[in-house]
């Protein structure tokens, strides 16, 4: 048998190297497109004054870009149709990091779990159980001694209901962030799922069948009203004009920042992995969605007085997808050969403290990420094995 | 148990042709490390129901692997012999399970962080079998039909945009009688060179006739062992504890007999059918995606000489349990999303094909049913133009073939 032809790269190039090359075709990509600049800018960093009076303020938002997204179909020149919003608006206003690596487990539970604690866990991916480590949430509350109202996830509910606090000595349950888990929401707020409401409870391919039992720090139906200030009824009659589980979760994340303002918000998104399924058009559209969902709640942070000139974004994707070339794989259906294209991300940072339109090459890990909100928040990540991305800090 | 405590008996379940190899195979089956024998069992334990190329890829690996010596397997397998394992793993019956043993060391290589290392040595051992044992001359060459879009009406569609840096594209294909000359030429391509297995009519809907001297499988006609696996993992899913991992390796494990497949069917064929349903992910659901990985799943193990495929309109997206559930005989249809699937599915078609021995001299033809688009990849025409001279598709293919 003959190797395939169309190599994106050379069959000698290293893994490192070709995680390199990744990064700069997205700059490359960038400066055409965007006309951002490359590495130190001479653009300001946007006003952040960073003393401890001021800290109890700012606000930090962290968005999975969910599900695992390619080059090819999001900042590779074939790939921009689909995300006109985070080129054409978002991309000019943020520190943009093209080589972020994810050397872990590429399942979406771990994953997201390793970037929540800075540290590449090795929980099973289809379990209902807490990280082994700290969470951002934990050091977030614990350090900076902030009630629990200050810290909230909203995520897709496979699994993720754990994600908020760790097992760890010393955190563990009620020291971390509560969960919300739109789906099981309203589920729970429809009764039996009918035609109305089908479409947002789609789940990805691999997961069709896990529902863990709710435990730990999640949202509890009652609560709509207390915390939410949301009836069961104007639920569920919001939910029925939406159009995806992400949008769902999107809705629930623009109330709770109405009502709860929460310092520390993590939204996961998902709906990109109906990739699974093999459908090229269900996996684009999907992407489309997602970059127009971050548009609109970068947006929202700007209508938010609470939120408005004092709120960090971070956008990036738990890891990528296989490359088409990659003889193991099936292209953009899963994330199973480990190879470059599947573990090399990219980093959008916009908003206080960020120099806008800046383009870094240097390659960073995703396990960086909690460091690095613990810099820019003013807390120390103890057992983060990353380290702080010094572009943001 | 390790891969130096073998012995023959243990191989007692395996079925015949499979057990003969194993026998003339052991002394060198002992040598080799536990990080890489259960994935080369994998395949053997199956030598029975393989398609002639597969059989003869593993008879060509253990060929190779005996003329080394001693020094030289340690040599060649060093990279494997470094990966850690656990204690755990060596006590999975890897003999009798290796599929299982393969998915359990497969996460534990991830949970360690060995799995790039396994890639390497993976990657590595590829390239040595390829250069040891050159492919043999092709009796002729290769051809990839891919035929796209049936039900969409709108000219507008804007396609192959991945494969026409590759190829010519064509706007003026008359498209009368289209499918039926394409499968006529993949007809004759089987009476000429009537190979086993080596030209194959895949369609995703329902075939357009009965195809007796080809490979043919069809989303239609595979909807009563579609519809029994569907059902098999309803009960699953109904089971307490169940979850996607086990039923991954639940599926794994059915033969056709479990799924009421005729035991006077072609065997070999059969498993194909089943393993499209049991080792797909999406397959089950989406009619596109069923194209597709029966297409890469044939190239890959059958390596096939000719291989049409014809896409037809799946289902639209729905709560995926619902889908699943298979309840809805007359589900709505997504022609436009479909053709998005195809087109993409057509490129993994083309690489997939590239992948095979013969590819400098392999031709891909595509084209959007009932429409005037088309694209070709051949060795004799040039590639990244645009050509709106008009023709059928019979002079298309002649441009293809020739």
């Amino acid at each position: 048998m003959t190797p395939v032809r169309q190599q994106r790269f050379p069959s000698t190039a290293s893994p490192q190297e070709i995680a390199h090359r990744l990064g700069r075709s997205r700059r490359d990509f960038l400066r055409e497109a965007a006309g951002v600049a490359i590495g130190s800018s001479l653009m300001g960093r946007r006003a952040w004054a960073g003393p401890a009076g001021t800290a109890r303020k700012r606000k930090l938002i962290v968005v999975t870009f969910g599900g695992g997204a390619r080059d090819q179909e999001t900042f590779a020149p074939e790939g921009q149709e689909n995300i006109p919003h985070m080129l054409g608006e978002l991309i000019p206003q943020s520190s943009f990091f093209t080589q972020v690596t994810n050397h872990g487990i590429l399942g979406h539970y771990v994953a997201t779990a390793s970037l929540a604690t800075g540290v590449y866990e090795t929980l099973n991916n289809f379990s209902a159980v807490p990280p082994d480590h700290p969470t951002v949430f934990e050091y977030f509350r614990k350090d900076l001694r902030r009630p629990v109202s200050d810290a909230w996830v909203v995520a897709p509910s496979n699994g993720f209901n754990r994600i908020g606090e760790s097992d760890s000595r010393g955190y563990g349950p009620g020291s971390g962030a509560r969960v919300i888990l739109p789906k099981h929401l309203l589920r729970a707020a429809s009764g039996a799922p009918g035609p109305n409401y089908d479409h947002l409870l789609h789940d990805n391919y691999e997961t069709p069948l896990y529902a863990p039992e709710l435990g730990g720090g999640e949202f509890e139906l009652q609560q709509l009203e207390r915390v939410l200030k949301l009836s069961v009824d104007d639920f569920t009659a919001h939910a029925r004009a939406l159009s995806s589980p992400d949008e769902l979760s999107v809705y629930i994340a623009r109330q709770l920042m109405r009502q709860e303002s929460p310092s520390l918000l993590w939204i996961t998104m998902h709906d990109i992995d109906i990739a699974h399924a093999g459908a090229y058009s269900l996996y684009v559209d999907a992407i489309r969605r997602t970059d127009r969902l971050c548009a609109e709640l970068w947006q929202a942070v700007q209508a938010e007085p609470e939120y408005a000139g004092n709120t960090t974004m971070l956008i990036l994707p738990d890891f990528g997808r296989d490359a088409d070339e990659d003889a193991g794989g099936n292209g953009f259906q899963h994330h199973r050969t480990g190879d470059p294209a599947s573990r090399t991300t990219w980093m959008m940072a916009l908003g206080a403290g960020v120099r806008a339109g800046v383009v870094y090459d240097n390659p960073v890990q995703s396990i960086d990420l909690v460091p690095s909100i613990g810099a820019m928040m003013g807390f120390s990540a103890a057992q983060a094995q990353g380290r702080p991305i010094k572009e943001l800090v | 148990m390790l891969p130096r405590d073998l012995q023959l008996e243990q191989f007692r379940a395996y079925p015949p042709q499979a057990r003969a190899l194993v026998a003339s195979s052991l002394p060198t089956l002992r040598q080799l490390p536990l990080s890489f024998l259960p994935s080369m069992l994998r395949e053997l334990i199956d030598y029975d129901y393989k398609f002639p190329a597969e059989r003869s890829a593993i008879d060509g690996e253990l060929t190779y692997l005996h003329s080394r010596s001693v020094s030289q397997l340690q040599q060649d397998f060093q990279p494997f012999a470094q990966l850690k394992l656990s204690a755990q793993l060596e006590s999975v019956d890897w003999v009798n399970r290796p599929g299982q043993f393969v998915e359990e060391e497969s996460a534990y290589l991830w949970s360690t962080h060995q799995l790039d290392a396994f890639r390497e040595a993976a990657t590595r051992y590829g390239e040595t079998l390829r250069n040891a044992s050159p492919p043999p001359a092709l009796p002729l060459r290769r051809l990839g039909i891919a035929v796209v879009g049936q039900g969409v009406a709108s000219e507008n569609a804007k396609l192959f945009r991945k494969l026409r840096p590759h190829g010519t594209y064509f706007t003026h294909i008359k498209p009368e009688n289209g499918t039926e000359i394409l499968l006529m030429a993949v007809e004759a391509r089987a009476q000429a060179h009537p190979v086993p297995y080596a030209h194959w009519y895949i369609d995703g809907g329902q075939p357009l006739r009965s195809t007796p001297t080809l490979t043919s499988v069809s989303y239609q006609e595979l909807e009563p062992l579609r519809a029994k696996l569907l059902a098999y993992m309803q009960a699953q899913i109904a089971r307490p504890g169940m979850g996607p991992e086990e039923l991954r390796s639940n599926l794994a494990r059915l033969a056709p007999g479990d799924l009421g497949m005729d035991a006077a069917g072609d065997a070999v064929l059969q498993r194909f059918h089943m393993k499209l349903f049991t080792e797909g992910s999406g397959t089950q659901i989406f009619s596109t995606t069923f194209a597709q990985w029966t297409t890469r799943e044939a190239l890959r193990r059958a390596e096939p000489l000719t291989l049409l495929a014809r896409f037809a309109p799946r289902q639209r997206q729905r709560d995926m349990n619902e889908m699943i559930s298979n309840r809805d005989l007359l589900p709505e249809l997504d022609p436009a999303g479909s053709l998005v699937d195809a087109d993409m599915a057509a490129y993994y078609h083309w690489i997939n094909q590239q992948r095979l021995a013969g590819a400098d001299q392999s031709s891909f033809l595509i084209w959007f049913e009932g429409h005037a688009q088309a694209l070709v990849i051949a060795p004799t025409l040039p590639r990244g133009v645009h050509s709106d001279s008009a023709m059928d598709l019979k002079g298309l293919l002649a441009l293809a073939t020739s």
